[in-house]
């Protein structure tokens, strides 16, 4: 048994993205950590409302970290880790929401009056920050079973890891975390200059031919810097350069598919989990096999 | 682009509005434009990110209500990191919206939405939270 860490999956882990889950899971484990449902957790909101004067978009969030605050007792530890970029960010920004102005807070406690109210000590973490700080990529090194050795990886952040300031996991204008994890697992890092540049976002359920024009940008500008393949933490982002180049490539002649990954998928390949239990390739528009057949 | 001063802006109803939604002092833009350089919608906007403030600054809110622009912005926060005043842009473009939306206004129809089935519940959740009432 592995210490006990509460995690926080989000909606779409439990579905579509159970690429994602089970490869944050079981690579958090070989590393010697239990990653444990939040018991409880509803869905975050996926956009963290921007109007001052209204806090429906935080309830949930604040449910969330009454929860954490109530489980992380009885393990005696209070990290909450989120891999999804956008639950990370939204759990985030409530946490530091709430601290600021307290007015919120109270109204909060007062109307979820069958909960505890939230003391504030929940620490949100993303999956990428506890790797490097809680766990540290020494012991992560010495986990690697098939390094990546050849495997041209561009690293994507998209906006919601980097930006607004304050749930910044890096610098937001030239992050390193990712790529310190990538070459870590025996990657080789390509430069990519579009790494914190939305791929269109939400606007892929009504406005697909935008995201598919982000798409090719981002896609293509990855090609022509030699990767083999993006890594993401974000199951938007993923969908959207993954599946939005089904448009990219209609509208281009010149574009080519390139496999978009999630960086767990790569950290547990590189662990030896290649079960397609953990990978899931059937999860992936583009599949990333062929790219990766060297390690599977 | 044709701009006209409306009316006071510190006396509109609509920009007072925004202003107070959005918890921006829309006033201190000096149209210095580094939210519309860096902005990776912009190609696909009718009104640039610091055009907004231009015409909040006129008094002119019809404009912006009528605009694709509030609509096109997918919130991703780089011209809110990088304003050189520390304007939000992205919660401004908020304000805008809601102020169709609290009029229990629905920019897009959820059961008019194409190939439901393989969208991601992460693409739903977000853009009908930011395009329904
Ligand atoms: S960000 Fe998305 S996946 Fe994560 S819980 Fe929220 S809505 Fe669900
Ligand atoms: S790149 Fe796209 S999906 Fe990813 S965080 Fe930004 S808007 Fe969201
Ligand atoms: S970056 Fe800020 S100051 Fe410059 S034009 Fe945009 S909103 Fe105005
Ligand atoms: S938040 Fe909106 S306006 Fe600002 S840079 Fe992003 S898309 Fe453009």
């Amino acid at each position: 048994m592995g210490k006990k860490i509460m995690f926080y999956p989000g909606c779409t882990l439990k579905g579509v993205a159970k690429n994602l889950e089970d490869s944050t899971v079981e690579s958090a484990r070989v590393l010697g950590y239990d990653f444990i449902e939040l018991p409880g957790w509803t869905c975050c909101g996926a956009v963290y409302g921007l109007a001052q004067d209204s806090v429906k978009f935080t309830i949930a969030n604040v449910r969330n970290l009454i929860k954490a605050q109530n489980y992380g007792k009885e393990i005696d530890d209070n990290r909450l880790i989120a891999v999804c970029s956008m639950c990370y960010n939204n759990l985030k920004r409530a946490h530091i929401d709430v601290m600021k102005n307290r007015d919120k807070l109270k109204t909060l406690d007062l109307f979820m009056d069958e909960e505890a109210d939230y003391e504030g000590n929940i620490n949100v973490l993303h999956y990428l920050q506890f790797l490097k700080n809680d766990v540290g990529f020494d012991k992560i090194k010495s986990a690697v079973k098939k390094p990546l050795k050849g495997l041209k990886v561009a690293p994507y952040y998209g906006c919601l890891l980097l930006r607004p300031d304050e749930v910044a996991i890096d610098d937001r204008e030239d992050p390193h975390i990712l790529e310190d994890l990538l070459k870590v697992l025996g990657a080789e890092v390509v430069d990519y200059p579009l790494k914190n540049e939305c791929c269109g976002s939400y606007h892929t359920v009504d406005k697909k031919e935008i995201v598919g024009e982000r798409t090719y940008k981002l896609v293509s500008v990855a090609k022509e810097m030699g990767a083999d393949v993006i890594a993401t933490s974000c199951p938007l982002c993923f969908f959207n350069l993954d599946k939005r180049q089904e448009i990219a490539k209609n509208k281009h002649n010149d574009f080519e598919h390139m496999p978009i990954v999630y960086f767990t998928q790569l950290m547990a390949i590189a662990f030896g989990l290649t079960s397609q239990d953990v990978l899931h390739f059937d999860k992936h528009y583009i599949s990333p096999e062929e790219v990766l057949k060297k390690w599977l | 682009m044709k701009y006209t001063i409306k009316e006071d802006p510190h006396k509109n109803e609509l920009v007072q509005k925004v202003i107070e939604i959005s918890g921006e002092n829309i006033f201190s833009c000096y149209q210095c434009g580094r939210c519309s350089s860096g902005c990776p919608m912009a190609e696909f906007m009718d009104v640039l990110p610091n055009q907004v403030f231009m015409f909040l600054q006129e008094g002119d809110v019809d404009t912006l209500l009528k605009a694709k622009t509030p609509w096109i912005c997918a919130a991703c926060f780089t011209c809110t990191v990088r304003c050189p005043v520390g304007l939000d842009l992205a919660a401004v473009m908020e304000a805008i919206r809601e102020l169709q939306l609290r009029k229990n206004y629905d920019y897009i129809d959820p059961y008019k939405v194409e190939d439901r089935e393989e969208l991601p519940p992460i693409a739903m959740v977000s853009n009908f939270r930011k395009f329904t009432p």
